[in-house]
């Protein structure tokens, strides 16, 4: 809204809160430099605090993942399962093979519906040719001369063909997409009651009756989804690599260090025991392998590790600090390990409203870092798919026929479907002159190949459960007990990235309770130490390829560069610009730069 | 989300044809999880109101931060906030307010912000939901509450919470009418079943075209061909309740009732419907009834996972049929079909949380 001179610098304040075409409200605001055609800088804010961790305390725990799921609406399943997770460590449970099969069986729908209607109803539509021609109109042009390298495999001719589909509502692909969000949903529906809020998950297993219409119903639909991929995953290589073709350099638009974490998801019942003490083991034998990857390189896959390293700051968020003001509740883990103040299981959370002042605390939103012994790291998830494929394929562990881990790269390996041959796809881990790259296009090209993979996956689950059922082991539950007192941890994916739960349970009920899914960690803000957040440091010295002038300005590389993260959380990201004729009428200097 | 090709200047033209907006608003406390459940609505479809497949059905303009086109910076292109300060100035009319999420008490601070959606223009700051409720539902044709957190206060309104949250109609009175003389439309469900929205969207529509009568509401607000019936009464395991068949373990085929399901009591046509496309559920395929739709969610029914109070007197003679069980439900209806007393406006937080800013 204003503009100002920062060491001889013209910098143009802007604005976008409430982001659209993502799951929540955020709001980014930032401060660019025209002239350069660079963000300069970038804050992002989320505008809502609920108090999960305040209500669920003294609760009954068996409570725990029917309030938690509503802590997203988009991904709630993925809460709730981690809260069973958490829950079963608790109760020391573990559920019937068969209730696995089909969690893993509903949680794979979600990654496919999640991502499907994310890449193409939302991101898609910052690809679309509408927006690329109010944007960039040089490079429609372009898109309509350019031939698609795999027009067999999805049928759209030209670049600027695909770019059509994708036009909202009109576009032939974003209503099939849209379509197949709901046959999506429907799988998710079969196993899991409800989508999002499941009806049917609880500690020790699932109240789904298990038949051989159920798994079925199931294949029908994942057979007709396979297909899909055959054209998706295609299409989108085609549609990407054309953007670094015809934006030399748009392999910086929101880069960031290589700082990606993953948690690791679908367990494999016959080796997942829920107990702490072999979580390390269990975790290297998940169908997504976890692990914290640095600069390209793998520091470790050992939950325990991953569990321990996870510190809270609360930096520039609206709480007070609960070090020196409580007790720990937990001194050491099961292990005998010490555990930090700062860990979630001795958090608290004491909210303390105030002015929103970009220059101390502007966002309900904490920072989750990750201390590696030496520094504390803001890790990010890149949206999901990304650090979920990285770290399976350095990790080298996963091998199941339909998909498979080269400790370089992932296998895709798709049956024959109704209309295409068999189909093997490979994820390779991206690069840039060398260097390891993770940024927007890397972000949303490896969400299209994570749907295949989980796909892939999928027909491994149902095939085993159905298994199960054909064998007449159709009991779904498993007995428990609450104690009076435990403390217990989940870990999954969430659709967006790491989700962790971390529970005390102090005379029969919840005593602390802390969830932390992805978007913290993406949308965490400068933390005590000063270092911002992954959205803010993507979106900081992004470069500008949009054609229009300050006053027609969208912001569309920004927009690219945060959507490539799948903002979700119930929170805002806010961006700022200014000039323009509009803005100049202003009186009042905007919160950005107010105290 | 308009018709997608149309330039900025042919959108104006459009509106001197008479144009309904949908202005929706997703900041309250929320998951937005009734965002993306409408996204799966296919009787009708979002896409079906949209491009106006019904005969009759009038010209729609929906502002949906969900999968809304426009997302350029406030107050410069395409900023999508500008419909909100639009409808606010009484330069959009008639439109349509739906509200997802619970209305949280902001008066219970000097300062801050619980939840906001843009900004001030006088103060920078973030403009709260109630803030947003005072300007617009003067100008509103009618309000849509959808979902529980919206409608009755929700998961966010349980015991022990912070921000004071309540319902739109704990908010504006229980008794408010639009400058239509409509009264807010409550359409409960954690999230929503899809299709009930979409359809109350769809009957709303054709009333502000005059042609369907004023929409049948019951005293919660809600439509009431949609939730008359109890889950119970939809409940394909009814059967089995009949017989006295009662599951002691998830995953069996048998009535749920002793190991937590609330069905006998509450209002929902989920087990009839089921989620979407006649698939999943509740009680029908395995889920205990929570009683997501109901205004005493979740409080009363808590700990979801054990039997319900009565629900054994009444599963036990559950073969006497007629006057005795009505009785018994009646009087759990009244007292579950309520909200607890803290849900209020005010200065004070009754919700038993000691605030550390106070
Ligand atoms: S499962 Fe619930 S709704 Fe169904 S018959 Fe039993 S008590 Fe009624
Ligand atoms: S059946 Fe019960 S839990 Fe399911 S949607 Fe209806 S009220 Fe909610």
């Amino acid at each position: 809204m204003t503009t100002s001179s920062e060491q001889g610098r013209e910098l143009v304040e802007m604005a976008w809160d409430p982001i659209t075409r993502i799951v929540g409200s955020l709001g980014v605001y930032c401060k660019i430099d025209f002239a350069n055609r660079q963000v300069a800088e970038c804050y992002s804010t989320s505008s809502i605090f609920r108090g999960y961790s305040i209500f669920m305390k003294g609760k009954d725990p068996r409570d725990a993942h029917f309030i938690t799921s509503r802590i997203c609406g988009i991904c709630g399943d993925n809460h709730a399962t981690c809260s069973v997770y958490a829950q079963n460590m608790a109760y020391g449970v573990r559920p019937p093979h068969l209730a696995e099969w089909i969690i893993n069986c509903g949680e794979a729908a979600e990654y496919m519906f999640d991502h499907n209607i994310y890449q193409e109803n939302l991101v898609g539509v910052d690809y679309c040719e509408k927006m690329v021609r109010e944007t960039n109109p040089g490079v429609l042009a372009k898109a309509e001369r350019t031939e698609a390298p795999h027009a067999e495999d999805h049928g759209y001719k030209t670049i600027a063909d695909i770019m059509r589909s994708l036009n909202p509502l009109e576009g032939d692909f974003y209503r099939e997409a849209l379509a197949m969000s709901r046959l999506t949903r429907e799988m998710f529906c079969l196993m899991e009651g409800r989508h999002v809020h499941p009806s049917t998950l609880y500690p020790g297993g699932v109240g789904t009756v298990a038949t051989v219409q159920l798994f079925t119903d199931y294949m029908t639909r994942l057979m007709r989804y396979v297909e899909f991929m055959k054209r998706v995953v295609p299409m989108h290589d085609d549609l990407f690599d054309f953007f670094y073709d015809a934006l030399p350099g748009y392999e910086n638009v929101g880069r960031r260090r290589v700082l990606l974490g993953c948690w690791g998801s679908l367990n494999d019942p016959d080796h997942c025991d829920f107990t702490y003490e072999n979580m390390g083991d269990w975790g290297r034998k998940m169908f997504v392998t976890p692990g914290v990857i640095v600069d390209g390189r793998l520091v470790t896959n050992d939950l325990v590790d991953i569990n321990l390293g996870i510190r809270i700051l609360l930096g520039s968020s609206y709480y007070d600090d609960w070090v020196g003001a409580t007790d720990p509740f937990v001194t050491h883990d099961p292990l005998g390990n010490p555990v930090d103040i700062r860990h979630p299981w001795n958090q608290h959370t004491i909210p303390r409203p105030q002015k929103r002042d970009f220059t101390d605390k502007y966002s309900w939103v904490m920072s989750p870092r990750w201390f590696d012994g030496k520094d504390m790291l803001a890790l990010d998830t890149g949206g999901g798919p990304i650090a979920r494929l990285w770290s399976t394929a350095l990790n080298g562990l996963v091998d199941i026929g339909y998909v498979k881990s080269t400790g370089h790269s992932v296998l895709i390996n798709l049956p024959r479907t109704a209309t295409k041959p068999e189909k093997t796809f490979e994820w390779k881990i991206p690069t840039y002159k060398g260097e390891p790259l993770s940024n927007a296009l890397e972000r949303n090209r490896a969400r299209s190949y994570f749907q295949a993979y989980v796909a892939a996956c999928a027909l491994h689950f149902a095939e085993q459960g159905l298994n199960e059922v054909r064998q007449g082991r159709t009991q779904t539950w498993e007995p428990f007990t609450v104690p009076d007192e435990a403390i217990s941890c989940g870990f999954t994916e969430a659709v967006r990235g790491v989700l962790s739960h971390h529970m005390v349970i102090r005379n029969g009920k919840i005593a602390n309770y802390h969830p932390y899914p992805p978007t913290p960690w993406n949308a965490s803000v400068r933390d005590s130490y000063g270092t911002p957040g992954p959205y803010e440091d993507a979106v900081q010295n992004t470069p500008i390829f949009e054609e229009n002038s300050p006053e027609n300005f969208k912001g569309i590389d920004i927009m690219r560069a945060i959507r490539s993260f799948d903002p979700c959380l119930p929170c805002g990201v806010h961006m700022y610009l200014g000039e323009g004729k509009l803005l100049r009428t202003l009186h009042s200097p905007h919160a950005f730069t107010a105290p | 989300m308009t018709t997608p090709t149309k330039s900025a200047t042919s959108k104006q033209r459009k509106q001197e044809e008479p144009v309904i907006h949908i202005l929706w608003m997703n900041a309250g406390l929320s998951c937005d999880g009734d965002s993306v459940a409408l996204t799966a609505a296919t009787q009708p479809s979002i896409e079906d109101i949209v491009l106006g497949v019904f005969p009759g059905l009038p010209k729609v303009a929906v502002h949906w931060p969900l999968i809304d086109y426009e997302s350029g910076p406030m107050q410069g292109a395409d900023a999508f906030i500008e419909w909100f300060f639009k409808a606010a100035r009484g330069e959009l009319d008639p439109f349509v307010l739906v509200v997802e999420g619970s209305i949280p008490n902001e008066s219970l601070k000097r300062e801050g912000y619980w939840t906001g959606f843009g900004n001030n223009p006088d103060t920078g700051q973030p403009m709260t939901v109630p803030e947003w409720l005072d300007r617009l539902a003067p100008n509103a044709t009618g309000i849509i509450a959808a979902g529980t957190c919206a409608t009755y206060g929700g998961i966010h309104a349980m015991a022990g919470n912070p921000t004071g949250a309540m319902g739109v109609a704990d908010y504006l009175g229980w008794d408010w009418r639009s400058k239509a003389g409509l009264p807010i439309v409550n359409v409960p469900g954690c999230p929503i079943q899809p299709d009930n929205l979409s359809e109350t969207v769809l009957y709303l529509l054709y009333q502000l075209a005059g042609q369907a009568p004023m929409i049948p509401l019951d005293q919660a607000l809600r439509p009431t061909w949609l939730f008359t019936a109890t889950v119970h009464e939809g409940c394909d395991r009814a059967g089995y309740y009949e017989q006295g068949q009662f599951a002691t373990e998830y995953g069996t085929p048998e009535c749920l009732v002793k190991i937590g399901c609330w069905g006998p009591v509450v209002k929902c046509n989920v087990p009839k419907r089921g989620w979407m496309n006649g698939i999943g559920g509740c009680p029908n395929v395995g889920g205990i009834c929570i009683a997501c739709t109901m205004p005493g969610f979740p409080d009363k029914f808590m700990p979801f996972m054990d039997e319900p109070p009565g629900a054994h007197v009444s599963s036990t003679i559950s073969e006497a049929y007629g006057s005795v069980i009505r009785t018994l439900r009646g009087f759990t209806f009244r007292t579950v079909d309520k909200e607890p007393k803290w849900r209020r406006k005010g200065r004070e937080l009754l919700t038993g949380y000691k605030a550390p800013w106070s």
